[in-house]
């Protein structure tokens, strides 16, 4: 077996691992950020008409900039690892144009909504949900397909759309707990509904992949199942449990709680699932390392040139610090619970 | 079908659509931004009705843009993965300072200067303002460094069929980008001018007389007229500069087929790649030349010149007649119109018309003015240095194929539903500010003076 880890101390050596760490946590804040508004357009749908307008209102000083975070991660696979982009893209060429159509319809149904006459709302407001959907779906259907390594039989593609299903509820448990967070009323009592009715498909999808990826490799098998890894590794799927049940239980609390105008624990359910992401989204990126296309094609096989990493590198070490910084900031100007939606 | 002219059809209908909404947004930023400024200095109302109608087109420009945007950052790789193992350790670092300083900044300040009025103070929303036109240019910025060194290239040596950058410098400014980068911008901002300009005479045209309609379309009209001539001298600059870095491409837009001293100006023609020749041609003699060379019996080369490493003609000699058909257009109603508002103070009903139906005439003409330049840099994707159709896929043509239909209808379809929501928001504003302003006429106005200010557009 060739040398999977080359020399750490050479800038072709941390450069391609420090790239791989920046692409993961820009793709795990897309997944939690656009996670929570794709999810809140898959609940649109339930909702009633005056509930939509305060719903839209709950995401929309943020969907742009939660989307941008897909740019970078994808910007990262392109510019730091070309060879893999190529690839895994390549792959994914079908159910990444039906994303990029999802998006589409949904970005620019968050506009048209709202500008076009009246007539045209409801009509608008369908986009909103099917563009979100069908971003859901395909995202998680490529998730799917990543973990089996792109092994496109029959099970293989069921296996796919399962996980697309499940990663759809699981963004629409984020939706329904943020709800929770930025809205009064009968909403947030109906969201409250929502999350509980998202859990379970989310916990059965976390626990598919983490049953397909060692059975997929041996190498993973050997990652987390030999006696010494699973000493270190036990409290990770211990951790999720617990998780799940927090939600669960501060799910079955809130309407009592909201019954009295409180609103302690509030933003609970939303914290937790958001752990619950973290935690799936770290125990995947541990089954993988180092390939990006799982077992054929390593992050240092795939990097850029050096020397063109530096560049970036140094642009990154400056600028995503900043970033941080001013969405924090957006974030607290648009703190508390979502008000109407005005231009002025 | 071929996968190549599949991508590249798929490719062009992205960039295409792409394109249309930051042309709106570069410049329609600092137009807002100047909106703000001018309502913050004097407290007129009107400049405030002005800011409310164009941010909701920014707003929906805005969104347009970034999905789209999205969708470009992903086919870079699928279409063509060999642009980024030749080019990548070029085009990727500038593809990520464009990232990481613009597409941040302008989505995270979008929020705020959209719908945060209420929840900061003036100071950080105009704050804001200034940040989300920044960023809108920043963008301009890099992706035209990336797009003139595919034209240029410059700053990077080959190793191994790949390119290495050695200077950046050399890099970010490359011989056409200055060129590129300022013909772009006041592409936008003519856009811009003439979409402020149509949609106002539009209201107009409604016998909407409210202030706010008059002092936009002045904006517009007075925008186009001075930048009009200076996009002329620009276009012409630029001219040069490729005639002196990509000569298959001038002689491509010229429909000069044979090198010669004193070539004739080709005003029309069918350019004929058989005959190699131009069918009912109609010509200036030696224009061509002096235009190019500043002598009347200067050297042009011609097609032949170039083997096969030479653009298509006929779309590149028709694509720069319309950019330039459109411009010169521009030029006269724009010099008419401000002609009109500064001798009678209004436009009258046919100039009015003709502004309504030039609304959107900077989207043809950057349109045809992208096709000239991108099409006329064929076959290469990189001068000189990678071929288009060495970089394409290998996915399958009927993959291509059937996302390239559900792109094309998604993409009629946004267009339409585009251009019908802009004049439903003109409409729409005319009637809510005349709601607005009803209660006033029962009092005294409060804070007109401010306009009656001799010489204050």
């Amino acid at each position: 077996m060739p040398e999977l880890v080359p020399d750490l101390t050479q800038p072709a050596g941390w450069l391609p691992l420090a790239f791989m760490i920046v692409m993961g946590l820009s793709i795990l804040a897309y997944v939690i950020l656009d996670g929570y508004d794709l999810g809140v357009g898959i609940l649109l749908e339930a909702a009633g008409d005056g509930q939509k307008d305060r719903m839209i209102a709950s995401i929309g000083p943020f969907w742009d900039a939660n989307e941008t975070w897909l740019v970078l991660g994808v910007g990262i696979l392109l510019v730091a690892f070309p060879t893999a982009h190529g690839i895994v893209l390549g792959e994914l060429y079908l159910p990444v144009a039906l994303m990029l159509i999802g998006l589409t319809l949904r970005g620019v149904a968050f506009d048209f909504r709202v500008k076009a006459g009246a007539r045209f709302k409801r009509g608008w407001d369908r986009a909103f949900f099917v563009g979100s959907l069908l971003a859901s779906l395909a995202q998680g259907y490529m998730l799917g397909l990543v973990v089996i390594g792109f092994e496109a039989d029959m099970p293989g593609l069921l296996f796919a759309a399962f996980i697309g299903v499940c990663l759809a509820s699981g963004y629409a448990l984020l939706g329904a707990t943020w709800l929770i967070i930025k809205t009064t009323g009968e909403l947030q009592l109906r969201a409250v509904a929502w999350a509980k009715r998202s859990m379970a498909l989310l916990g059965v999808g976390i626990a598919a992949v983490s049953l397909a990826t060692p059975l997929v490799s041996e190498r993973i098998f050997h990652k987390w199942f030999d006696f010494e890894n699973l000493i270190v590794l036990w409290p990770m799927p211990v951790i999720t449990a617990l998780l799940f049940f927090i939600v669960w239980r501060s799910l079955s609390r809130l309407p009592h709680r909201l019954a009295q105008n409180n609103d302690y624990g509030d933003w609970v359910p939303f914290g937790a699932t958001v752990g619950i992401f973290m935690l799936a989204f770290h125990g995947l990126a541990y089954s993988l390392f180092p390939y990006l296309v799982i077992e054929r094609l390593t992050i240092w096989e795939a990097a850029a040139a050096p020397e063109s990493l530096m560049i970036i590198f140094v642009g990154a070490v400056i600028v995503l610090p900043t970033i941080v910084g001013y969405s924090v900031f957006a974030y607290r100007v648009f703190r508390g619970k979502a008000t109407d939606l005005e231009y002025y | 079908m071929d996968p190549l002219l599949l991508s590249r059809l798929q490719f062009a209908a992205n960039i295409s659509f792409h394109i249309l909404f930051p042309m709106i947004t570069i410049a329609l930023g600092w137009v807002l931004l100047f909106f703000k400024l001018r309502y913050n200095r004097t407290g007129d109302d009107k400049w405030m009705n002005a800011y409310r109608l164009w941010v909701k087109v920014f707003a929906l420009s805005f969104a347009l843009g970034v999905v789209s945007g999205i969708t470009m950052s992903f086919q870079f790789g699928t279409n063509w993965p060999g642009f980024m193992e030749t080019v990548g350790n070029i085009a990727g670092p500038l593809l990520a300072y464009e990232v990481l300083t613009a597409f941040f900044l302008e989505a995270t300040f979008l929020g705020i200067m959209l719908f945060g009025f209420k929840r900061v103070s003036n100071r950080v929303h105009t704050l804001a303002t200034v940040l989300v036109a920044v960023g809108t240019t920043l963008s301009a910025f890099w992706i035209l460094a990336l797009n003139s060194w595919m034209h240029t290239p410059a700053g990077f040596e080959m190793r191994d069929g790949v390119a290495h950058a050695t200077d950046w410098l050399a890099i970010v400014f490359n011989p056409s980008f200055v060129y590129r980068l300022t013909h772009t911008m006041i592409a936008s901002f003519l856009t811009v001018a003439f979409l402020i300009a149509g949609l106002s005479a539009y209201r107009w045209l409604r016998g909407d007389r409210t202030p706010a309609v008059a002092a936009a379309l002045k904006v517009g009209v007075y925008l186009a007229a001075v930048l009009t001539p200076t996009q002329v001298l620009v276009g012409d600059l630029h001219g040069l500069n490729t005639l002196e870095h990509q000569p298959a491409k001038i002689a491509a837009m010229e429909g000069l087929w044979e090198t010669q001293n004193g070539a004739p100006l080709v005003l029309f023609g069918l350019p004929d790649a058989e005959t190699q020749s131009n069918r009912f041609a109609v010509e200036i003699p030696k224009l061509a030349s002096l235009i190019l060379t500043h002598e009347l019996d200067g050297e042009v080369k011609g097609i032949d010149a170039f083997e096969d490493a030479h653009p298509p003609v006929a779309m590149v000699f028709w694509s720069f007649r319309i950019m330039v058909g459109i411009g010169l257009l521009m030029l006269l109603v724009s010099w008419l119109g401000a002609y009109a508002l500064k001798r009678r103070g209004e436009i009258g009903p046919r100039l009015g018309r003709v502004l309504v139906w030039m609304s959107f005439s900077g989207w043809v003409a950057v349109l045809s003015g992208w096709y000239t330049t991108e099409i006329g840099r064929q076959p290469y994707l990189v001068h000189g240095v990678l071929r288009t159709a060495d970089a394409v896929t290998s996915v399958p043509p009927l993959s291509i194929g059937i996302t390239l239909v559900a792109y094309l209808t998604t993409y009629v379809v946004l267009v339409g539903a585009y251009v019908s929501v802009v004049f439903y928001l003109a409409r729409q504003a005319g009637r809510s500010e005349t709601k607005r302003s009803e209660p006033t006429a029962l009092g005294p106005p409060v804070l007109p003076l401010a306009t009656r200010e001799p010489g204050r557009a």
